[in-house]
């Protein structure tokens, strides 16, 4: 915010009067002063715990010693402003703290977690949009101006159900039918290749769905815009019409929905984990919040938080690269 | 409430309905009747799939979980419920915090409200089951908290809409307490997009409690609810999938039904849902129908750049085909200049479309003949003929600002169709599209070509806009209204430019104007058009002195003058234009037609050559008309209805 009215206030010269600047800098501010709530409020999460949480996590049995031996190791009884200081400059350098239960550095764990996360995560990113565009576009393009209502009351129809259906419940109904009854893929884990197919639809249905259809309404309206009107007189094959003039105009507004779609499949990974068994961050977030393993849940808590602030980042900068208005706009 | 009855009226809102209730009757009833049944612990039969006896099998104790999963509505009902309260009591509190607030507080309100929506509810959800502890209680407090940033939003959006309205400022003035304005002014307007929203939110936190208990974090036993149950069930799904599938199911038939219920009655009502999908905007005015065409039986010389006969443009109607081109034929020379005249709906646009083979299905373009360069448009596109289309025609469109892509940099935009159709490289289109720019008088073209159109004013343009059209080596140009939405000052640089360009390529061109007077000014000849035909054909320069058709000589006498008295109102043709879905018997013009006798309300006058190369379709050609009476400025009326629409 600081820096971004700084900018505001300074007079629009030199580097500053680029578009691509001060798009980038007020959106880095943006990115800062979200990363400090993030931070401040997983910082919190354990002030804010009824009780003693060293206790909580030791057991009610647990010797006094012990636990007065931890919250000291923790700095727990120093002042909150002190705490807050300590927490920042250990984040900086990397010192997630220690798990209680696991007797591992935080950082140790994530590490080991993190990359079965991500490949769940982008694989049904990836997934979701190969099968979006293509299907809203193709939508889009034939029920344009009323043609094909029915194939439209189908797609229409057919997209919300699978768009309400949360992912936990379809990794189930994958899982009965597919693993269980046909005994095709793997019920659970990530071992091998085939056992990433049921985790993946999972996660990548619901958004997709979702997703071509906002696709399929921009490009509706996209397609009745004076430029696509301006495209065709050009004569140009309808391909480049359709991908090279329409797509691009209906990405910009399926984008920013699109993005809260992708950051809800980011934290989506928790519950289809916990589904698959999946060796990642949202099993162990849950087992760590069942083990009261609190600085567990605080670092992976932050994992997903910046995930989703990155991808939100990366929305507007894809949103700036596709329209380049989008930058102006927000001025 | 009579409003809220609509949503029965679809079948997918009257199934949510029924669903709903269900789920709400199940959600008291079944407790009451069936709890034994669900707790009855049978030893015998642990584990054990469906049955006769236990529908759904039973679980590790033996117990039914058909039973359980309808027991355990209510609980889940129950929790969901509480949540959505949770979530609008706060959310209302976030949400007017910025009105009562003032406004430095409600801004730091508002910033950290952005931020929190940016992240997913269930990652809220756990954030808060850690604070408030795993368990119903803290699960119930962690759904309604994280449901509450989303809220919060949607009544700040509503409450900021509904303040800055004139009653809310008119109690403000009259001294009226900002809390007492909120709640009698304020919410009472805003509560049904709430109620709305808060029925969807309820069906979110159906589903949202399922995934908590489902993760343990939420009912703990001996207590269970349907994610409670699906969380046991899951463990055991080789033995008995029917123990996971059944509370599965029920989540999902009762979180589709509060969804989409709360769905169907904001569509019914038109209210917007939070992160809902955008509505369908209301399709294209495809009837923009006002085309003239001139029938002009021109010489049959091999100089003819188009060559139309018998012109009709169809689109499906309610009650039957519209057809707001009605038989419309006339050819341009090489060089000449064709004016097309006529009020919005007379057809005129459609049929520069339809001639440039622009109009899209459904519409439908039939011709006798539609002959451009002496190749006929009316079959099936080629690959040649596009070819042609491309390099030979050039389209100029009414509004410059929407009909550039806004994505794309000018230069590309203009280097496209030559890189398409002449086959040039990148780098050689794009100097030949800085050249074009040069030649429309664009300063800097090589900077402005590398300029989004956001970057130019309206005028550069259209000019671009043209421009692009001498990208190939264009044999007719046809301009669509190309100065009405441009500013009066650029209007005549750009007929100035098509002038220009005509005279010095020896281009035919088309111009589509409402307006008689650019019309007369550019061009050599004028077609006037009147609900889908040609009424009267004759040379420009005789528009103002000897025009025929009492329709031409109102638009002429609707133009003021240095002569028009300024004091009289300015002359306006009475009536309205003809509906193209409703096109009387006789002839069209005959309702508002000074001169109009019982034969004109009867037969239709025929287009007609008078032997000199004029053409008038009517049955009281040239005689005398009083038209001081009545008269209008027609060109101001009709882009209103154009922008109305």
């Amino acid at each position: 915010m600081a820096l971004a009215s700084s900018v505001a206030t300074s007079p629009r010269v030199g580097v500053w009067s680029h578009p691509w600047v001060r798009f980038g800098v007020r959106r880095l501010g943006r990115l800062l002063v979200s990363l400090w709530v993030l931070v401040t409020a997983s910082f919190l999460m354990i002030h804010l715990i009824p009780g003693d949480p060293v206790r909580a996590a030791l057991g009610p049995t647990a010797p006094a010693a012990l636990v007065a031996a931890k919250r000291e190791e923790m700095g727990l009884d120093d002042p909150l402003l002190a705490q807050y200081w300590h927490y920042l400059q250990s984040l900086f350098t990397g010192d997630l703290g220690t798990s209680i239960t696991l007797q591992l550095p935080v950082s140790q764990v994530i590490a080991q977690r993190l990359p079965a996360t991500l490949a769940l995560a982008f694989l049904a990113f990836a997934v979701a949009v190969a099968i979006a565009v293509p299907l809203g576009v193709t939508m889009g393009v034939r029920t344009r101006r009323g043609h094909g209502r029915r194939t439209e009351l189908a797609f229409t129809g057919t997209s919300v159900v699978l768009g309400i259906i949360p992912d936990f419940l379809l990794g189930v109904l994958l899982v009965y039918v597919f693993a269980v009854t046909l005994g095709w893929l793997p019920v659970a884990g990530n071992d091998s290749p085939s056992a990433y197919v049921l985790p993946v639809l999972a996660l990548a249905v619901g958004p997709a769905a979702i997703l071509a259809r906002i696709i399929r309404v921009e490009m509706v309206t996209v397609l009745q815009a004076d430029f696509v009107r301006t495209a065709r007189a050009k004569r140009l094959p309808a391909r480049t019409v359709h991908l090279g003039h329409a797509l691009p105009n209906a990405l910009t507004a399926s984008l920013t929905l699109g993005g809260l779609i992708l950051t809800s499949m980011v934290a989506g990974t928790v519950l289809v984990e916990n589904v698959f068994a999946w060796p990642g961050l949202g099993s162990m977030i849950v087992s760590s919040i069942l083990n009261k393993d609190y600085q567990v849940v605080q670092a992976i808590v932050l994992v997903y938080g910046v995930g989703v602030l990155l991808v939100n980042t990366l929305v507007d900068v894809a949103l700036a690269l596709l329209d380049p208005r989008s930058m102006i706009r927000e001025d | 409430m009579k409003r809220w009855m609509s949503v029965l009226r679809t079948p997918v809102g009257l199934t949510a309905t029924v669903l709903s209730i269900g789920v709400l009757v199940l959600a008291v009833v079944a407790p009451l009747l069936w709890t034994d049944n669900a707790d009855a612990i049978d030893t015998d039969d642990i584990l054990a799939g469906p049955s006769a006896q236990h529908w759904a099998g039973t679980d590790n104790l033996g117990r039914d979980i058909f039973y359980r999963t309808l027991v355990a509505t209510r609980l889940s009902v129950e929790l969901a419920l509480a949540a959505t309260v949770i979530a609008v009591v706060v959310g209302l509190l976030i949400g007017t915090a910025p009105y009562l607030l003032g406004r430095r507080p409600g801004r730091v309100v508002l910033a950290g409200t952005n931020i929190a929506v940016a992240f997913p509810g269930i990652l809220l959800a756990l954030f808060f089951a850690v604070i408030f502890g795993v368990g119903a209680k803290g699960a119930v407090l962690a759904i309604g908290f994280a449901g509450a940033p989303t809220f919060g939003r949607l009544t700040q959006t509503l409450v900021a809409g509904i303040s800055s309205r004139d009653f809310v400022a008119a109690a403000h003035v009259a001294g009226v307490p900002r809390l007492r304005i909120l709640f009698r002014h304020v919410l009472p307007n805003v509560s049904e997009p709430l109620v709305v929203n808060a029925t969807i939110g309820a069906g979110a936190a159906l589903l949202s409690f399922a995934g908590l208990s489902f993760l343990g974090l939420g009912v703990q036993q001996p207590a269970y609810d349907w994610g409670r149950l699906l969380f046991d069930g899951i463990g055991s799904i080789y033995v008995n999938p029917a123990a996971a599938l059944a509370p599965g199911i029920a989540v999902l038939v009762a979180g589709l039904a509060f969804n989409l219920f709360g769905e169907s009655v904001a569509k019914g009502l038109g209210v917007g849902v939070v992160g809902g999908i955008p509505a369908l905007p209301p399709s294209p005015e495809a009837l923009e129908a006002d085309a003239p065409a001139a029938e002009q039986a021109h010489g049959s010389g091999t100089d003819l750049v188009l060559d139309v006969r018998d012109l009709e443009v169809a689109f499906p109607g309610p009650t039957g085909p519209i057809r707001p081109v009605r038989g419309v034929s006339f050819s341009v020379r090489r060089g000449e200049a064709l004016g097309i005249v006529g009020e919005s709906g007379s057809g005129k646009s459609l049929t520069a479309l339809a001639v440039s083979r622009l109009v899209e299905a459904p519409g439908r373009v039939d011709a006798a003949r539609l002959d451009l360069l002496g190749s006929d448009l009316r079959v099936e596109e080629t690959k040649a003929q596009r070819r042609l289309l491309g390099t030979s025609l050039a389209m100029v469109f009414q509004d410059p600002m929407t009909s550039f892509n806004p994505t794309r940099r000018m230069g590309g935009q203009l280097a496209e169709g030559a890189r398409h159709h002449q086959g040039l490289d990148r780098a050689s289109a794009l100097a030949r599209a800085v050249d074009r720019m040069r030649a429309v008088r664009i300063s800097e073209p090589e900077r402005r070509a590398h300029q989004y159109p956001h970057e130019f004013s309206g005028g550069m343009r259209q000019r671009a806009m043209i421009g692009m059209g001498l990208m190939g080596s264009p044999a007719l140009i046809v301009a669509d209204e190309p100065t009405t939405a441009l500013d009066v000052t650029v209007q005549q640089q750009v007929l100035d430019l098509l002038a220009a360009i005509r005279a010095a390529e020896d281009v035919a061109l088309v111009l589509i104007s409402h307006d008689v007077t650019v019309v007369g000014e550019v061009c050599d000849r004028v077609l006037v058009m009147y609900a889908g035909k040609i009424v009267e054909d004759l040379p420009a320069a005789d528009l103002a002195a000897t025009a025929r058709h009492p329709y031409t000589r109102a638009l002429v006498a609707a133009v003021p003058d240095m002569d028009t008295d300024l004091d009289a109102p300015l002359a306006v043709i009475p009536g309205r234009p003809v509906d193209p879905a409703d096109v009387p018997a006789g002839c069209a013009f005959a309702a508002r037609c000074p001169l109009a006798t019982a034969r004109c309300h009867a037969e239709e006058p025929p287009l007609e050559a008078d032997g000199t190369g004029r053409r008038v379709a009517c049955w009281h050609a040239g005689e005398p008309i009083d038209l001081e009476v009545d008269g209008s400025l027609l060109g101001r009326d009709e882009r209103e209805e154009v922008e109305a629409r």
